[in-house]
């Protein structure tokens, strides 16, 4: 009797992130209806695009149990690195993409190594390469802001067929090769296992720093991609760039449904619906012309929010799920 | 003629100097089940390790099928077609059955690096049905019942096509009627020619699915041979390396007549209905029910975890229903859980840490700020330790993961005695740990039952119940069926009393054929 209840209970609860996203929608679509407009959901999507991607990275890490607090001080860095090379040596764009994503594999291969060799745990290499990272970044470039040429900037404003921007076809990209490696590849499926139990995946034949690796390694590489794809929209790379971008991928993720204890959570939609949501809630204060001190305020308590449901729909679904011994009549 | 599987010859093996294996020389059959037993840290677990290519011996040698066998790692074992299924479950409960099935190796695309999800599913199916369970390959393991999971680990090591399994403890997480699969299970691996070893405490479980019984002590082979030349009274003899003549030892006081905790009428929809029923001081009261009786449940109610609709619980007539578990320490209550590991200690943290952490308020009192006095602390944890003779290192410094089982168990017990709790509920305080740990934790029970102290004693071993309690009442189906006093104690009687919900359930026809198979053994 109850059952086809529960069953309509449990698919809401599996979708609060989907559901939420419809209700803040229908919320600034009733505030600011200028919101809803093609161009401005546009916007949002291009806007979320670097951050999603560096997003999409920091899942790989979260979902082996780890962190990666050094994503931003990466951004920085191989942006720099990028432009610097662009000035000097006066490479062409793709050479500058292809160092920018070396960079960032360097980056995520130190990290990997200070986790899987020296067993370092995943908060403090990467805080310390987060503080490194940066102090490195700002050597070579004396502090000063390394600017783009216009080959790169054109980037940012192109569209593929003149139809979709360039940043989305490259989250859109992004996502579906992080989805396949994760959802139809041995690799993945064992990124998971080893984020959920890592002592249980040795034992079951796992190669777990072969996860961990390609886990950091990815991260690495898709925040300079997100980097390279921030700096193409905003033509420069100044001392404070990337800086608080790795809390909003944390943000992004988590709000998706990925879980920081490891082994739960999915690039698609979760993590898609994470990035784009921060996003529309800082277009929309904007186009509801808030004042822009509250802001921060009103971001961080949708943030709050959207976490506070996932804890409570957790706590629902795992009594929902208790085993019932009697039956009662 | 036998051919012989695996063969010890003359095994030994030393940890940092203290022998944990000498002389061990026995075989194994082809196609047979050998029951190996003993007491935690006669060296099962050494011998199997070594089997398992987790580590060498230090002399001897493993032979199989003859030929002489050096796995260098777990790996060279799992190719040599031994599979090892564990104690604790070892699946991801965040991912499918048929991932769980394929972690290792899954089936790809050519010789690309995606997956077949449709041959995935199709071997997943194959495996499943070959251990006779009927779920969706893709189902989420979290959805599965513990003995679902003990299926799926069985299924796993199939999957490697393992001509030797190794069972270590199959059955100690799963229900009477759960507990029946892996037994089908292992009668069919049998007839189907593979060897398997099982190591179990249960000594009945052991005599019934074993061809051999080998039984180690100390790290010596002490004896072997066809099961039916042994029965659980030598097997338990051969492990001690003496006669328990009284397996529960006496106590010296009596139940007295003041009556401690009054369960009313409690009920929770879906758990427990209208359970009454008093406990008195010095008494031990058992709780008898098969797992899901609702016997764990109600413990956790009474304690504070859970909460129930309607009834009373009272303590020196003190209502006290509903409160949090921490009131309900302040009122007297002692709660010794099921599932130690996880729930009853802290194994990262020094023994001493483990006692005081339910009492920490008796020990705080310096100054203003309350900050705990260390020597007091540490004062009583080492009266306790000596009190329930834990065999540890230093208690400040010893950790507690590296106790064994019986030492560990003695540990969650002592916390509570720091407290000088009125009531003491124990929930499977015996599980897992061998027989003559079981033993000191008998008699620490009479202790503190003569001390004073109300046991509400739960536990699914009938036995044990029977030899330690001054009364039992039996749980099926959420609800308590019957009261036994001591004189009256008939073990056939409580066990029907047991299953009389599984006789409601079958409409009365299956009840009683499954009670015969059940009590029969």
């Amino acid at each position: 009797m109850g059952t086809g209840q529960n069953k309509l209970t449990h698919a809401v609860l599996n979708n609060t992130p989907l559901l939420l996203f419809a209700l803040l929608f229908v919320i600034f679509g009733i505030v600011a209806p200028q919101s809803l407009r093609y161009q401005s959901l546009e916007n949002i999507f291009k806007q979320a695009s670097y951050v999603g991607i560096v997003a999409v990275g920091m899942t790989f890490v979260l979902l082996t149990g780890g962190i990666d607090l050094s994503v931003g001080s990466n951004m920085y860095v191989s942006a720099a690195v990028a432009g610097l090379a662009m000035q000097h040596y006066a490479i062409s764009p793709w050479l500058a993409l292809i160092l920018c994503l070396l960079v960032g594999a360097a980056f995520g291969a130190i990290n990997a190594f200070a986790v899987t060799k020296l067993k370092i745990m995943p908060f403090v290499v990467t805080l310390a390469m987060m503080v490194t990272g940066r102090g490195i970044g700002l050597m070579f470039s004396k502090s000063r802001a390394v600017n783009f040429p216009h080959s790169v900037t054109g980037l940012g404003s192109a569209e593929l067929f003149g139809l979709v921007p360039y940043p989305i076809v490259v989250f859109a990209a992004v996502v579906f090769c992080a989805w396949l490696l994760l959802e139809r590849t041995a690799l993945g499926r064992q990124i998971y296992a080893v984020g959920h139990n890592k002592e249980a995946a040795r034992k079951a034949g796992v190669g777990t720093d072969r996860a961990l690796v390609t886990a950091y390694i990815l991260c690495g590489v898709f925040a300079s991609l997100g980097g390279f794809i921030s700096v193409a929209q905003l033509g420069n790379v100044n001392a404070g760039f990337g800086k608080g971008d790795e809390f909003d991928a944390i943000a992004a993720a988590v709000l998706g449904g990925v879980s920081l204890f490891g082994g739960i959570g999915r690039v698609f939609p979760g993590v898609v619906l994470g990035a784009v949501f921060i996003q529309a809630v800082s277009n929309s204060l904007v186009s509801a012309r808030v004042d822009l001190y509250l802001h921060p305020l009103i971001a961080a308590a949708f943030i709050f929010l959207a976490v506070l449901i996932d804890s409570l729909r957790n706590t629902y679904l795992a009594k929902l799920s208790r085993r019932n011994i009697r039956v009662e009549e | 003629m036998i051919e012989w599987e695996i063969e010890f010859d003359g095994i030994g093996k030393s940890f940092f100097g203290a022998r944990a294996l000498n002389e061990v020389t026995f075989s194994v059959g082809k196609g047979k089940t050998l029951g190996l037993i003993g007491e935690n840290g006669a060296g099962k677990s050494t011998l199997m390790n070594i089997l398992g290519g987790v580590f060498p011996p230090d002399e001897g040698t493993v032979r199989l099928f003859g030929k002489e066998y050096n796995p260098s790692c777990p790996a060279d074992a799992a190719r040599a077609g031994i599979a090892f299924i564990h104690q604790e479950l070892n699946l991801f409960t965040n991912l499918s059955v048929a991932d769980n099935l394929f972690i290792d190796g899954f089936p790809k695309i050519g010789s690309s690096p995606f997956i077949d999800k449709r041959r995935l599913h199709k071997l997943a199916a194959e495996l499943l049905s070959s251990v006779n369970l009927h779920v969706p390959a893709a189902t989420p393991v979290e959805m599965l019942t513990p003995g679902e999971r003990q299926l799926v680990e069985i299924a796993r090591a199939l999957s490697r096509d393992a001509q030797i399994i190794i069972f270590d403890e199959p059955t100690t997480s799963l229900t009477a009627v759960e507990t029946k699969h892996p037994f089908e299970i292992i009668e069919k691996l049998h007839a189907q020619g593979r060897t398997i070893i099982y190591i179990s405490h249960t000594l009945e479980d052991v005599l019934r699915v074993s061809d051999t019984i080998a039984v180690l002590r100390d790290g010596c082979l002490v004896s072997t041979g066809y099961s039916r030349r042994y029965s659980v009274e030598r097997m338990i003899s051969d492990m001690v390396g003496r006669r328990i003549e009284q397996m529960y030892p006496a106590r010296n006081a009596g139940p007295g007549t003041a009556s401690v905790l009054q369960v009313e009428g409690v009920t929770q929809p879906g758990i427990v209905r209208d359970i009454s029923f008093e406990l008195h001081e010095k008494e031990v009261l058992g709780v008898f029910g098969l797992m899901g009786s609702g016997r764990s449940e109600l413990a956790r109610i009474i304690f504070g975890l859970d909460s129930c609709q309607t009834g009373r619980i009272r303590i020196w007539g003190k209502d006290v229903t509903g409160s949090s578990p921490d009131a309900s320490i302040r009122n007297g209550l002692a709660f010794v859980t099921e599932n130690r590991r996880q729930e009853g200690l802290l194994m990262e943290a020094a023994v001493s840490e483990n006692l005081d952490l339910p009492s920490l308020r008796k020990f705080a009192g310096l100054g203003p700020a309350r900050i705990i006095d260390r020597r007091k602390s540490l004062e009583f944890a080492n009266r306790i330790a000596e009190t329930l003779k834990i065999k540890s290192g230093p208690v400040r410094i010893q950790k507690v993961k590296n106790l064994s089982g019986g030492n560990q168990q003695k540990v969650v017990i002592g916390k509570w005695l720091l407290t000088g709790s009125a009531v003491l509920i124990l929930d499977e305080p015996t599980r897992g740990i061998d027989v003559g740990a079981k033993y000191e934790v008998y008699g620490t029970i009479n202790k503190l039952a003569e001390e004073g102290t109300a046991i509400l004693y739960i536990s699914s071993e009938l036995e044990e119940l029977t030899g330690m309690c001054d009364r039992i009442l039996v749980m099926s189906n959420g609800e308590i069926r019957a009261e036994f006093e001591r004189r009256n104690f008939d073990k056939q009687k409580i066990l029907e009393a047991a299953f009389s919900c599984e006789v409601l359930a079958g409409g009365g026809r299956a009840g009683h054929s499954g009670l015969g198979d059940n009590s029969g053994n």
